[in-house]
Parts: structure tokens; sequence; C-alpha cells
């Protein structure tokens, strides 16, 4: 009886020793909270291999809306933080736990919605008249309703037309409390409108009979930020290394790598560090 | 459905091709899973005999308990593992969130209950049978314990698997504490979550395809060995 116990033992030892033998080489990795529609767009996935090699640097993306990676790095979860909702990103800096914002790429939101378009506004560049006509009109619309980059800009859009989306959830308004392919992938099989970042819209694979509605107004600017988690706050953070990342990203070596990136011939974020 | 019979053809070239992405993918989590299992089994088959051989106080409780367990939700499981393993939470100073180990902790809470509540039924089943005989003996504790679990093995094995079945499939917890980081803590399911928000349907459900034929054939041999083990000691 006890030769099978003892190999299995040492079986489970060697598992751990493979577990843990993985991290040796990590000690140089950081963690980068990022978001959503960055990872699903594919750009870390291109860019990211390329720093890496000429720095031996290996950054581990964890992707979760921009509401969640800020409280992430709020509990000291991570070394960098990509994100878009720049009034949080600054709240953020101003409160200790980051070092600085920058910065980094931009491109912008668009309204996706069924080809038959059923309030009638495809075509419209006139995003706050199109949002109005959508309520009007009672037409399902797909909120991300989990507090991510885009979700808080949807709901200042939806406080510019002063439309109370909150009084009609569950309604015409639906909160699906989900990432932003999750929430197109409702939208597709409901036919209904939502507010999408161009980057995740052009990688989705599910578009059904969705397409772009309304698109190139100038409130629909989409702007991503960088932000080093304040070293002094966490000893922890590896500011090196992390820092070493950050002047990449906003240097001239990162700003092409992320103007160069394309999908289906499409350019997806448009550097814009200073 | 387009999607569904492109999946079949996804999944079946990317069997064929040994796709090494794929691989990494699977390898990790077998082994996360594995070893989850493996701690589960040590501390849940311990527990059951504990609650079968010794009478106490509260024992029945234990059992209720254990039982109410097995439906634990893993997202909250996620949640507890996350709060204590966060930098700012009392197990911080690890550093062990987003790593294999932190989804390792996640699933051996998650399983540990259901192996205990399981193999406890099995035991007092089994204990039914010999009590009997151990009074005659006048067995110590410990050796009931050891004799229980050494007869009751065959049907142990399948708590195991049950135990498997439910770390392998689980992807709410995983999600959390590990954070599906490419490479370091991405596994099938987690995988399958994000190819489904990417919208790329067809790849998620071939993922998913792979999952249960893995799922299928460890429980298909462990079945056989247990099936010619039991043969040779009938012999």
């Amino acid at each position: 009886m006890n030769k099978p116990v003892l190999q299995l033992i040492s079986l489970c030892l060697m598992f751990f020793g493979a577990v843990s033998g993985g991290y040796s080489t990590e000690n140089r990795a950081i963690i980068l909270q990022s978001t959503t529609s960055t990872q699903n767009s594919g750009l870390f996935e291109t860019i990211l291999p390329v720093f890496t090699g000429k720095t031996g640097i290996q950054v581990n993306v964890v992707a979760v809306g921009t509401g969640q990676a800020l409280k992430n790095g709020r509990n000291g979860d991570g070394d960098v933080l990509l994100v878009h909702a720049k009034q949080a990103e600054e709240k953020f800096v101003a409160e200790g736990f980051g070092v600085s914002r920058q910065d980094v790429m931009y491109n912008d939101f668009v309204i996706i919605g069924p080809a038959d378009d059923p309030a009638g506004i495809a075509g419209s560049n006139n995003v706050l008249a199109a949002l109005a006509t959508i309520a009007k009109t009672k037409s399902l619309f797909i909120s991300r309703g989990d507090d991510s980059g885009t979700h808080r800009m949807e709901r200042a859009l939806w406080k510019k037309v002063a439309i109370d989306v909150a009084r009609h959830s569950g309604n015409w308004y639906r909160e699906a409390g989900s990432g932003m392919g999750a929430t197109l992938n409702i939208a597709a099989g409901t036919g209904a409108y939502t507010l999408s970042d161009r980057a995740t819209w052009i990688a989705f694979g599910n578009k059904q009979d969705l397409k772009i509605i309304s698109q190139g107004d100038t409130l629909l600017f989409n702007q991503y930020g960088i932000i080093l988690v304040n070293p002094k706050r966490f000893a922890h953070v590896k500011a090196t290394e992390a820092q070493t990342f950050i002047d990449w990203m906003v240097g001239p070596e990162g700003q092409s790598a992320i103007a160069s990136y394309r999908l289906d011939g499409k350019q997806l974020f448009y550097p814009n560090a200073r | 459905m387009g999607e569904i019979s492109n999946a079949f053809a996804i999944a079946f070239d990317l069997i064929l091709r040994a796709d090494a992405e794929l691989s990494a993918i699977v390898f990790l989590s077998l082994k996360v899973s594995m070893i989850a299992v493996f701690i589960a089994c040590i501390l849940g088959f311990s527990l059951g005999a504990a609650l079968t051989t010794f009478r106490f106080f509260g024992r029945r409780g234990i059992i209720i308990l254990l039982n109410a367990l097995m439906g634990l939700p893993p997202v909250v499981v996620g949640l507890v593992v996350y709060l204590m393993l966060t930098r700012a939470g009392p197990l911080g100073i690890l550093g062990l969130l987003y790593t294999p180990t932190a989804m390792i902790i996640a699933q051996v809470l998650l399983i540990t209950p259901l192996v205990a509540a399981l193999s406890c039924q099995v035991l007092q089943e089994l204990n039914g049978e010999y009590d009997e005989f151990f009074r005659s003996l006048n067995l110590a504790p410990g050796a009931r314990m050891k004799a229980l679990l050494w007869d009751g093995k065959s049907a142990l094995v399948t708590v195991a698997l049950a135990g498997f079945g439910r770390a392998i499939s689980e992807v709410g917890a995983v999600m959390i504490v590990g954070g599906n980081i490419n490479h370091v803590t991405r596994i099938m399911t987690t995988a399958i979550a994000l190819e489904t928000s990417k919208g790329t349907l067809a790849l998620a459900l071939a993922l998913g395809i792979i999952l249960i034929v893995i799922s299928i054939t460890i429980n298909a041999s462990v079945m056989l060995v247990r099936a010619s083990s039991e043969a040779r000691a009938d012999v």
C-alpha cells in the first residue's frame, strides 16, 4: 500500500516543481492591467512580442473593464495601467495610486446597430440626435453596464441628451454587465443598438447583420492613457521594468508599432503620445 | 448552423496539427485541475473517513454543511480567494494573484467539499456493512479509517473523477484569480470565454469540443484501469 502512496506524493511534488519552476523565468515580468478592447482587438499580441524581444521583459496582460482595472490598481495588483477614462485616471494619479498619466493612443467610438435600423438613424454623424431617437422610438439598446471606459462614455452621452436611462433599464435599455465582445454578442442576438470602440468592432467575429450606424461625431473621441502604479505606495511594483515599458509605448518604437497594427487593412489605434 | 459544423472542422484541424499554443493551454488546464483534485482528495477523503469513524457533537452539522457547499458558486470562491491574495489583502505579500497557484487554491476550495461529502456518503455505507466486523476485531479508529478508505477505493475513484469534472470545467473562479493571462494563466475554459467575447464562436466551440474529448478520455482511462485492477483482484 505504501509504494503507490509514495509514487503519488513524488508525482505531486513534480507537478509543483513544474508549476513553480515557471515563475523563475518570469521575475522580470510585469502585470499590465488593461481593457478588453485592447486585448480583443489583437493589438497586444502584435506589439508586445516586439517589446519583449528587445528588452527581455515579459508583459502579462489582465484584460478587464477600465473601472475594474483602476480598482485592481488601487489594490496594487499590477505594475502598469493602460485604460481609457481620462477623468478617472487623473483622479487615480491625484490620489497617489499612480505616478503620472500619459496619452498613448486614440481611436473613436461608434454606434452599432441592426442593418434594418428600426430607429432610422443610419448615416447620422450627430451621436446625441441618434441616441435621442433611439430613446424616443424605444429601440432596444444594450449597455455595457460594467463601469468600463466605454460604459462611462455612454453614460456621459445619455446625460448630455438628458435621458435618465436607469428608468428604462430592463425595458428598451438593457445593461449587459459584460465586456465589449459579450455585449456585441447580445446586440447581434437581439437586433439591438450599442456603443462600441472601433477596434473591438473591427476585430469582432460575430457581426451577423450588425453594422456601424453612426460615427464621426467629435464627442466620440476615445483616448487611452498609460499609468505607472506608484512604487512608493506598493513596494512590490517593478518600477524599472514598468517604466521601461511605458517609455517604449510612448517612444518612437512603440508609437510606430501601434500605428502599423492593421486588421482587415484598417488602422485600429492612432498613436498620440507627446 | 454553419458555426457548429465549422467548429468541428477547426477542432479536428487543431488536434491534427498538434497546435503548440493549444497544447500549452491544455497542459496547464490539466496540471492545475489534477493538482487541485489531488490535494482535495487528500483533504476530502480524510475528512470523509474521519466523519464516518468518529462520533462527536456537531458531526451531523458538518456533514450537512459539506453537502450544501457542494453547490458553492465558483464566482464567490474566486472573489474570496481574490480578496485574500490581492496585494491589499491579508495574503497579498505572497504575490500569488495571477499565478497558477492561485487557480489551484480556488479549485481546491471549490472541490474539497464535494469530495468530502461524496466520500463520506460512500464510506458511511461501507461502514454500515463492516461495523460488526470492526467491533469484533476491536480496531482502533485509525485502522478503521485506513480499512474503509482501502476497501472503498473503487468508489472513491469515481468521487475523485466527479471532483476533476468540476475543476476542469470551471471558469468563474480561475478567471478572477488567474486573470486569463496569455501563456501564464490561460486555460481551456478561460480561452473559450475569451474567444466567445471576441465573437470567434467557431473557434470557441472547437476548444469546447476538445475539452470534452479530453474529459472523456481521462474518465475512460481511469475506468479501464479500475476495471482491470478489479479483474486482477478477483483472480
